[in-house]
């Protein structure tokens, strides 16, 4: 890779990252001009208790002394308390972020079967394989996560009793090691599920399509003049071939996900970052929000980074030698 | 232009899957436009159901049941179609306008103007859009205006790609040189060469991303964020799980809006990619 290549994608990536905390900055305080009022409206505080919660928010001073604030305050890595709770926003983010990573993070794998039912869907393009495949993919794909996970919860949870309704661990219970581990595993089983399904049809469908435009290519038939078995000529010609789009894609689908861990995280009652959100929403609790949308930004900013310098190391032609 | 649009819809007319698509879209539309002459909207107000049976299953006098209020599910996904529908048809607008307005000042002034756009437009791509949406929706007022706007100001960018690279492959032809050399202005070559030319993939990509705004519709009330004065599917399936309906096992209150959902989600999805597929002439043979 040529290290323009490199250090362009890795500038994009800052300026987007500069983008979201401009963004995130005015959107609470230019659309909503002033947030203390509107969250504790209808208690009685005096004027001297608004005037202290200001600068607790860091609402004082002008916009401009605000943003100077608010930027710096980043840099340490404060961002700010929690309306709610009044802890700081960075710890119970730490607490949900490890949850939320283990979920999606399992869904994701699990998702990622449907790249290998893509290639062999796109390999026999037109068999009654190809044809189940991309119909159930699309039905998939048409279903919103949050409502699969409300159909599992009601059939395999609430109906047949297989799996708990609900959080991280069997609430009181006093297991450790193995045991609670196994616990949290049959806890997660239902969600991270439903996130695959509700993912599996994307990456199955893209890598159909990767797959059917690459057994078009000229050197295939080359490979098969050459004498290889079918076989061969699939796994070490077309699949690696096959591979570009899909790691577009997955840095793509992280961030999808992500989003759909948020509506996931709240019917599973998971003690992540998407419940969080759900939590934050409802109050609104302001700075909880813009901590939770300027961490999932960055992780999905990150995950693009990687896909793009991934796909210029696969792919010579992009970044030039 | 009028030859391609016949000749397209005949090609169409032979997919099975697509024609399906559209009669289940039509059947959605007509629901949603004779509801308020075949039901009274005070039917599914609280203060006029306290006679009704709680969490009742179907039956002859409720089809879908009732929710923990006595109020009729059929009745509700029968307005919410109003709510949904107009939503995810208005903010696609909304999407495609943006889109379209980008893409083409991006393609066909080039230079400077083409490189601020597409930064702009690769940050609104990066950024994860739900997510988005529900800090834009909580900071914002919640009405149906909101929603529209949220879901319009984070889905352009991809309309704005595509617009973008046709208008540059379309700028590049002869036939366009060849009317900017007899004296044609700008104004001219948008819209008689350019704007005519990029037409029939946006509106495939129209078609596809209806179900997109229509899914972020239903997420976003889901979550809360809706209009609590309009019932929509996913507002339905907000309170459904709100009140323990999956506990009950009233599944007659949250498969149904579920189902409608999915079933206008996907006849979207299908009609879109077929009409893909018939403007395309590259995916046609796939």
């Amino acid at each position: 890779m040529r290290p323009r290549f490199v250090i362009g994608k890795i500038l994009g990536a800052l300026s987007t990252l500069v983008f979201v905390v401009v963004f995130n900055f005015f959107l609470f305080r230019v659309v909503n001009d002033d947030p203390i009022n509107s969250m504790f409206r209808g208690r009685n505080l005096t004027p001297e208790q608004l005037e202290r919660l200001r600068v607790k928010f860091n609402l004082d001073g002008t916009k401009w002394e605000q943003f100077v604030a608010y930027v710096q305050q980043l840099l340490r890595g404060d961002l700010g308390y929690s309306l709610k709770s009044s802890r700081p926003v960075s710890t119970v983010i730490a607490e949900a972020i490890w949850p939320t990573v283990l979920l999606v993070g399992t869904s994701t794998l699990l998702a990622m079967l449907g790249i290998v039912l893509g290639y062999r869907a796109g390999w026999r393009r037109g068999s009654t394989f190809d044809a189940t495949a991309t119909s159930v993919s699309m039905l998939t794909y048409s279903m919103p996560e949050y409502w699969i996970g409300m159909v599992a919860l009601g059939v395999f949870a609430a109906g047949l009793g297989w799996f708990p309704v609900g959080g991280l661990n069997d609430p009181g219970s006093t297991a450790t090691g193995i045991e609670r581990l196994l616990d949290q595993l049959h806890h997660m089983i239902l969600p991270a599920t439903v996130l695959a399904v509700a993912y599996i049809g994307e990456y199955m469908i893209v890598a159909r399509s990767a797959m059917i435009d690459t057994s078009r290519e000229d050197y295939l038939q080359l490979a098969r003049a050459k004498g290889l078995r079918e076989a061969d000529v699939r796994k070490r010609h077309a699949q690696p071939n096959a591979l570009l789009p899909v790691v577009s894609l997955s840095a793509i689908n992280f961030g999808f996900v992500l989003s759909g861990a948020i509506a996931v995280e709240s019917i599973f009652s998971w003690p992540g970052i998407g419940q969080q959100i759900q939590f934050a929403i409802s109050g609104p609790d302001f700075p909880m929000l813009q901590g939770l949308f300027l961490l999932i930004s960055a992780a999905v900013i990150f995950a693009n980074l990687v896909a793009d310098l991934l796909y210029g190391y696969l792919d010579p032609r992009v970044a030039g030698r | 232009m009028k030859q391609n649009v016949s000749n397209a819809w005949s090609r169409l007319r032979h997919d099975r899957l697509a024609m399906i698509s559209l009669v289940v879209l039509v059947a959605f539309i007509v629901m949603a436009i004779i509801t308020p002459w075949v039901s009274d909207r005070d039917d599914i107000r609280a203060v006029n159901t306290a006679d009704n049976p709680t969490w009742a299953p179907p039956s002859s006098q409720f089809l879908l049941g009732t929710d923990y209020l006595g109020r009729s599910v059929a009745l509700q996904i029968m307005w919410g179609s109003r709510v949904s529908l107009f939503v995810g048809l208005a903010a696609t607008l909304l999407t495609i306008v943006i889109g379209t307005v980008m893409g083409l000042a991006s393609g066909f002034f080039g230079g400077w103007t083409d490189a601020v756009l597409m930064r702009i437009t690769d940050w609104f791509l990066v950024v994860p859009f739900l997510p988005t949406a529900i800090v834009l929706a909580a900071v914002l007022n919640r009405s149906l205006w909101t929603i529209v706007f949220v879901i319009g100001i984070t889905s352009w960018p991809s309309t704005a790609r595509l617009v973008r690279s046709q208008v540059l492959s379309v700028r590049s032809r002869l036939y366009v040189d060849r009317a900017r050399a007899l004296g044609a202005g700008r104004a001219h070559l948008v819209r008689r060469h350019i704007l005519p030319n990029v037409t029939p993939l946006v509106l495939a990509s129209t078609t596809l991303a209806v179900p997109i705004s229509i899914l972020t519709e239903t997420t976003l009330s889901f979550l809360g964020l809706g209009d609590p004065t309009q019932v929509s599917w996913g507002f339905i399936l907000n309170e459904a799980r709100e009140k323990g309906a999956v506990d009950r096992g009233a599944w007659w209150y949250y498969m149904p809006p579920g189902v409608a959902i999915v079933m206008v989600v996907l006849a979207f999805t299908l009609l879109g990619r077929a009409m893909e597929t018939v403007l395309d002439p590259r995916l046609r043979e796939s």
